[in-house]
């Protein structure tokens, strides 16, 4: 099935400077809906008021951080509980990784990453695009 | 003369010196009908010149000046590098803007390789978020040292007047108020500790 680039994709991540690098690139990867939350709490907040294809997470932020939001997505009982997370993190600990598989993600990146990193995990959850 | 004299030798000297010149004083005033009362005297005088010199040697090292001063001096200037680091790499960011937009109104293959070239310049401005992860690390270990100073610094005070009582409780009050998944914020690794996007990729896939 083709990948639908019209999607909402969710963003979070508490440097605006990632925001602003990951949104260019995913503009470059053809997906121009892409909305912004700078911590897990405001992307908990955006998710429940909209539908998103996919969420794409930093893990390290305050005062909710990534693996907190994960968490919570996963754990609710609302149609958003499927939806695909990756996770875009500098925690790069085997025990990061296994934490984040265990709680539900579906890929992990490790920063710093670029564009064909970004689409080759966007692809593994989403198919080919 | 008396049989124990304050030297200017290190503090576990001095601290053997307090215990024998204790020692002294209980032993003549229990055997007081040989001691005389000067003595004595001379043996409290000399305790009190020890306690005297190592309180002015502990305010002289003003322990306060690494809470009040030094510390946040540091944070101030990481805080700093950060600011300063994140308003370069925005400008660099807009540059590129304005460089893409231009490039993509001519088109063809150049454009295209532009466009490409500043997507890498985009890529390489991630370097702001890891620097700036990682001075915020040594900023939280900073402010761990200040609360361990503190904690110090009130132990002193409570029988030092004179040394100002700078102790906080903010390190406690941090950890307590840190999220469940605390354990696991290690932020960016060293280089030769990290592990690759290619093992995250393996580990992933064992789970499959």
């Amino acid at each position: 099935m083709a990948v639908d680039k019209n999607m909402n994709v969710l963003i979070v991540d508490d440097y605006n400077t990632m925001l602003r690098i990951m949104k260019n690139l995913l503009k470059q990867l053809g997906f121009s809906n892409v909305d912004e939350a700078s911590h897990g709490g405001e992307a908990l907040e955006r998710i429940k008021t909209k539908k998103y294809g996919i969420i794409i997470s930093d893990w390290n932020m305050e005062p909710m951080t990534g693996y907190e939001l994960l968490k919570q997505v996963r754990g609710s009982e609302m149609a958003y509980k499927d939806t695909p997370f990756i996770m875009v993190t500098a925690e790069s600990k085997t025990e990061n990784v296994i934490a984040a598989k265990q709680a539900g993600v579906n890929n992990y990146i490790v920063k710093p990453f670029n564009a064909e990193t970004l689409k080759k995990k966007m692809e593994a959850v989403l198919g080919v695009f | 003369m008396s049989d124990l004299n304050v030297s200017g030798a290190g503090s576990v000297y001095e601290k053997d010196q307090v215990i024998k010149i204790i020692n002294s004083v209980i032993a003549k005033v229990e055997q007081a009908e040989e001691t005389s009362r000067e003595s004595i005297f001379r043996e409290l005088k000399d305790l009190q010149d020890i306690i005297e010199k190592a309180r002015s040697e502990i305010g002289a090292a003003r322990p306060n000046d690494i809470n009040d001063k030094h510390i946040p001096t540091a944070t101030d200037e990481l805080d700093a590098v950060v600011e300063s680091t994140a308003e370069a790499t925005g400008k660099i960011m807009d540059s590129c803007d304005v460089i893409q937009e231009k490039a993509e109104s001519v088109g063809g293959q150049p454009s295209d390789d532009i466009v490409a070239e500043v997507m890498k310049i985009y890529e390489a401005c991630s370097f702001q978020d890891i620097t700036g992860q990682r001075i915020t690390k040594v900023v939280g270990t900073l402010k761990e040292i200040e609360g361990k100073v503190g904690a110090l610094v009130k132990v002193l005070s409570q029988n030092m007047p004179g040394l100002h009582d700078a102790s906080n409780d903010e390190g406690e009050d941090q950890a307590s108020a840190a999220s469940d998944d605390s354990a696991l914020l290690n932020g960016p690794q060293m280089p030769d500790k990290a592990i690759t996007q290619d093992d995250i990729d393996a580990l992933l896939a064992e789970f499959d």
